[in-house]
């Protein structure tokens, strides 16, 4: 076995050296009955160049010489080739959560940059060290808002991605938080009237995401005034991190739920991204994650550490402030090797290009069929409602390679035949207009079979 | 170190006076190390004797606070917010909270400075 | 330093500030291609929601980048530069074609909206990493969902309660020994159970007396670690599974230490129903300096109902999908399928080792688990003589005479070119030093270790301060963890700005 550093004289010589016959006395600990005496039944042991085979015969079972449209919480955004190539780096990837600090001072610095920039990106006071995903981060910062609020509802918009909501279900039905969904309106935002009426004295907070799901930017303004009015703290879900370089954050917000899976993380299927939250200060304490401290040395050296670890669980034990004790460390560092990369000047023209490109798209769709959600700002993603089923149309554009959009139907069933479309810097024109040609088509075919039906009646 | 004997304890190393200002002991301070964090209840908040009203942090444990008595919370020690280290220096000379007693009995069935020394020195030898 | 090390030699390495440090406009590290459609006004696209500055973001050039997170590396330790003995945290060699095979094109830009039709790739690997897992286990079904252990803990409680209300009864309590990780009580109050300890007997295992008398019908199960965290395997496992079955209990097992049992033993056989893997701790995916975990719950047959959303299924045809239609279930604890590249890495893993290499691994961590505890046996106090299995517990009983702890030992330790181990848990043995060198670590290696330890002892009786002042051969010293607590400094600020 090519992992295992030992010969058969290594092991002979340990156990003479333990002072037992077999390696089965070390497993007698075991009851008989229990112990396994046969082969496992799972694939046989295979060749390095098996592996990789198999498994590049899975990537191309995956559609891997398609682009797509697809976005809805999962972003294709140009990775820079030294993202891999440090997070590759043996230190980096194989050490362990940096306890030890004399001996993690790269791992604790890096974090401690991670947190800066999320701070700088997000407007927030201070960042974590991250957390598991988007999803949980939202749920995790709803019940942040319990704790420091001591109120124990949560009012939340339709308009947020519906599997965060999923997640949240979870959570809230074992704290014992009670959960009231919020309406959009005809731009696609939340609608206000009916935020106010679902608030309550008992609300502790309320969950938005800007850009929402159908990728209109939300007037946080006006909805954080509302919230506030009634002493319920304001969240903030933002899915596409890449929008912080265009759109201005949400300052007003109490704490800020972000997946920063744009920022250099791969779409892979879904996993692993990087969840993080941002706060005020005065939140920190009630904050979960891991946090990055800097401090000094004995010899008055600048130096970092986790701190405030009180806040956990292998300390607080039952009464922590959430079960998570994995930050999504290595996943951060590529979001961080990726905001450095672009920086202050170039995370803005990336954006702007997001922008460029899906006002483009959204004008030739519009020409065509009917683009939903109009009169609100809008960064990389909107909604077409066709009269064909859109899973229709996008079986005809695999064709052509390409994924179209997301299909609502399953989510938001009220829309009809609407699918989400979203367009990167990585989306080339000649895409859309593909794309949008095949949906023209299929109207100009809909509406001549409308036309037969009506000359046969 | 002696133990004021202006004052009663707890099992719990808390100390209490007459007029219901609250602190932890010399004892507590010294078992906890460096405090980093000192969390305290509002004003107004109602104590129940023997229940947890707040909690103090070091850097790896937090240790909860109980009430030597019942009472409503007059006045909080905001000054520890900023200076929890002040509970390390003079840890009977820096107050917590001050209370509104409700019944002034309740501090009869405390310990007394002698007796608190004697049961913090049972606990230390463990 | 006092006593000479084999391991390790002090060599220069690079000071490096912070990022922001590095900063000043014009420096640029990016370039995008031109555009190839209109360009666009963001103010009149964005009105008042426009951005216009990003604070203080970096601006630096390439080269500075590689060298600013290269030098950082190069202040980390890692299992590619030694053992690293930590407890319970199984820091076993990341194969590096795992990290290759997670690249693949159609497997690293795969869209988890993507048609079912060109899925079937993920699907694959999903499906065949949970068959594997489900033999691995003993156990009868899976789910692939939770993004780390802690997660994993979450979604199987979840699941035991589903179960239990099914029944017309959540229950109230789950019982958890002394000796578990800190994981475990915090999950158990994030379902909304309450926590009731249960005291570990003087061979360190779970009572068994004590848990008939603590057991009823309020109990919803049982969460032991096995073996447990003194690399002790529970021998009662089946009565103690019996005593929670026969009042309708479940018997969770925390499986963190699964790199005991792997090929020699299967929890479902023992009577467990339900139990998390940690893929980062068993099946080599790397730690990454705290994260992303994978923590995958198998369950028995019986909770099959309760799996989070989606499942995948193999329909008629043969061509997968993934099902929603599950009217019982606890519903998602994660947006998508969970870590996918994860299991990637965990699947290759077991690829590469088949079942006589699966097999080969766990005798190898046993072998130096117990090879370790017979170098240091009489150097240091072992506060248990139960046999040990992937990993051993001493006690600093014997140096704490001289007021050194188990914390200045493992700073010590570092000096040497060794991580330290685990300090002070399990909480049950005061001033714990938990070892586990997991297989990949050949004899020289823990020779080295051994040697070290003794040395280290020998220091300890010579001269304490010497090992108190300890780390000496770092770039930075002990740092002060009181004053960052006190004074949280948690991001950079400029000169002008900060206070």
């Amino acid at each position: 076995m090519r992992y295992l550093p030992k010969s058969p004289a290594d092991r002979e010589a340990m156990l003479k050296a333990i002072g037992v016959r077999s390696i089965d006395d070390l497993f007698s600990p075991i009851p008989g009955e229990y112990r396994l005496t046969r082969d496992l039944k799972v694939p046989r042991q295979m060749a390095e160049s098996e592996i990789v085979d198999w498994f590049k015969q899975r990537s191309k079972e995956n559609g891997d010489d398609y682009t797509s449209f697809l976005g809805a919480g999962a972003y294709f955004h140009y990775r820079p080739v030294v993202i891999d190539a440090l997070v590759q780096r043996g230190e980096f990837l194989t050490a362990y959560t940096p306890y030890q600090a004399e001996f993690a001072q790269g791992t604790l610095q890096a974090i401690f940059e991670f947190q800066t920039m999320i701070s700088e990106l997000t407007g927030m006071d201070l960042a974590n060290a991250s957390m598991y995903d988007g999803s949980t981060g939202a749920a995790e910062a709803v019940m942040m808002a319990v704790r420091i609020t001591g109120k124990s509802g949560a009012v939340i918009a339709r308009n947020v991605h519906p599997e965060y909501r999923e997640v949240l279900g979870t959570y809230a039905t074992h704290q014992g938080i009670p959960l009231a969904t919020v309406a959009y309106t005809e731009s696609g935002r939340l609608n206000l009237k009916d935020l106010e009426k679902a608030l309550g004295d008992d609300t502790a907070c309320v969950l938005i995401q800007s850009p929402n799901f159908f990728g209109t930017v939300e007037d946080v303004e006006a909805i954080a005034e509302i919230a506030h009015k009634r002493g319920a703290l304001l969240i903030v879900s933002i899915a596409e991190a890449v929008s912080l370089g265009i759109v201005e954050p949400p300052r007003v917000a109490d704490i800020i739920a972000m997946e920063a899976q744009s920022f250099g993380v791969p779409v892979g299927f879904g996993g692993p991204y990087c969840g993080v939250i941002a706060t005020k200060e005065k939140f920190v304490r009630q904050m979960p994650g891991r946090l990055a401290g800097q401090t000094v040395d004995k010899k008055g050296k600048r130096g970092f550490v986790l701190t405030l670890a009180t806040r956990e669980q292998h300390i607080r034990r039952e009464k922590a402030t959430s079960n998570i004790c994995t930050n999504q460390a290595l996943v951060a560092l590529m979001v961080n090797i990726f905001m450095t990369v672009y920086g202050k000047v170039g995370l803005r023209e990336l954006a702007k290009q997001n922008l460029a490109k899906t006002a483009y798209a959204a004008d030739q769709f519009g020409k065509n069929a009917k683009v939903l959600f109009a009169g609100a700002p809008r960064f990389n993603e909107f909604v077409v409602q066709t009269s064909e089923e859109p899973s229709a149309i996008n079986s005809r554009l695999l064709g052509h390679k390409i994924i179209g959009g997301l299909p609502l139907k399953k989510f938001y069933p009220e829309l009809g035949n609407a699918a989400l479309w979203c367009c990167t810097e990585l989306t080339t024109r000649s895409m859309i207009d593909t794309a949008v040609g095949l949906v023209a088509e299929s109207e100009r075919s809909v509406g001549s079979m409308k036309e037969a039906e009506e000359v046969t009646l | 170190m002696p133990y004021p004997i202006d004052r009663k304890y707890t099992r719990e190393h808390e100390w209490i006076t007459s007029d219901g200002t609250i602190g932890i002991t010399q004892y507590a301070q010294e078992s906890l190390g460096d405090i980093v964090f000192v969390d305290l209840p509002k004003i107004g908040t109602e104590l129940t004797a023997g229940k947890t009203f707040g909690t103090v942090e070091s850097v790896k444990a937090v240790s909860d606070l109980y009430a030597p008595a019942s009472g409503t919370v007059t006045e909080a020690n905001g000054e520890l917010a900023t200076s929890p280290e002040k509970v390390n220096k003079d840890a009977h000379g820096s107050w917590m909270v001050k209370i509104k007693l409700k019944d002034p009995g309740e501090l009869n069935s405390l310990l007394s400075a002698a007796d608190y020394e004697k049961f913090a020195g049972e606990e230390a030898g463990h | 330093m006092k006593h000479m090390t084999r391991k390790a030699t002090r060599h220069i390495n690079q000071n490096e500030n912070l990022i922001f440090e590095k900063s000043s406009p014009g420096k640029a590290a990016w370039k995008l291609p031109p555009l190839d459609v209109p360009e666009v006004d963001t103010a009149k696209l964005l009105g008042k929601s426009e951005r216009k500055d990003l604070g203080n973001m970096p601006e630096v050039s390439e080269i500075e980048i590689i060298r600013h997170f290269t030098r950082l590396s190069t202040w980390n330790y890692a299992i590619d530069l030694g053992m690293y003995p930590l407890g319970s945290c199984t820091m076993k060699y990341n194969p590096r074609v795992n990290e290759f095979v997670s690249r693949v094109e159609g497997l690293a830009n795969g869209h988890p909206y993507q048609p079912a039709k060109i899925s079937q790739g993920a699907m694959r690997i999903m499906k065949t990493l949970s068959d594997c897992l489900i033999e691995i286990t003993g156990m009868d079904a899976i789910t692939l969902q939770p993004a780390a252990g802690a997660h994993g803990e979450f979604t199987g409680l979840l699941m035991v309660r589903a179960y239990h209300e099914s029944k017309g009864n959540a229950r109230k309590k789950i019982l958890i020994p002394d000796s578990a990780h800190g994981t475990n009580p915090a999950t158990a109050a994030t379902v909304g159970y309450a926590v009731e300890n249960l005291k570990s007997n003087d061979r360190g295992m779970v009572d068994v007396a004590a848990l008939a008398s603590q057991m009823n019908e309020d109990v919803a199960a049982l969460m032991v670690t096995n073996p447990n965290t003194l690399g002790v395997f529970e021998q009662e496992i089946h009565k103690i599974a019996d005593l929670m079955h026969a009042k309708g209990g479940l018997l969770y097992m925390d499986g963190a230490n699964m790199n005991a049992l792997v090929g020699k033993a299967r929890p479902g056989d023992f009577g467990d129903d339900v139990m998390h893997l940690n893929l980062h701790k068993t099946f080599s995916t790397p730690h990454g300096g705290g994260g992303p975990g994978s923590g995958p719950v198998a369950i028995k047959k019986a909770l099959e109902p309760f799996l989070p959303t989606p499942v995948v299924v193999t329909k008629s045809d043969g061509t997968m999908a993934f099902d929603y239609n599950r009217p019982q279930s606890v519903g998602r604890v994660r947006a998508f399928y969970g870590n996918f590249g994860m299991f990637i890495r965990a699947l290759a893993y077991i690829f590469a080792n088949g079942p006589d290499g699966l097999r080969q691994t766990t005798e190898d961590a046993v072998l130096n688990a117990n090879y370790i505890r017979k170098g240091l046996e009489g150097t240091y106090d072992l506060p248990y003589s139960t046999p040990s299995m992937h990993e051993v517990v001493f006690s600093d009983k014997v140096q704490s005479k001289k007021g050194v702890k188990t914390m200045d030992l493992a700073k010590r330790l570092i000096d040497y070119g060794f991580h330290p181990y685990t300090t002070a848990f399990p909480l049950i043995v005061p001033g714990a030093l938990m070892i586990e060198p997991t297989e990949s670590e050949p004899k020289e290696e823990l020779d080295l270790f051994i040697e070290a330890m003794k040395s280290i002892a020998e220091e300890v009786e010579e001269d304490p301060q010497f090992v108190l002042d300890a780390p000496h051969n770092t770039r930075i010293s002990r740092l002060d963890e009181t004053l960052a607590a006190r004074k949280p400094v948690l991001r950079w600020k400029p000169e002008s700005t900060s206070h």
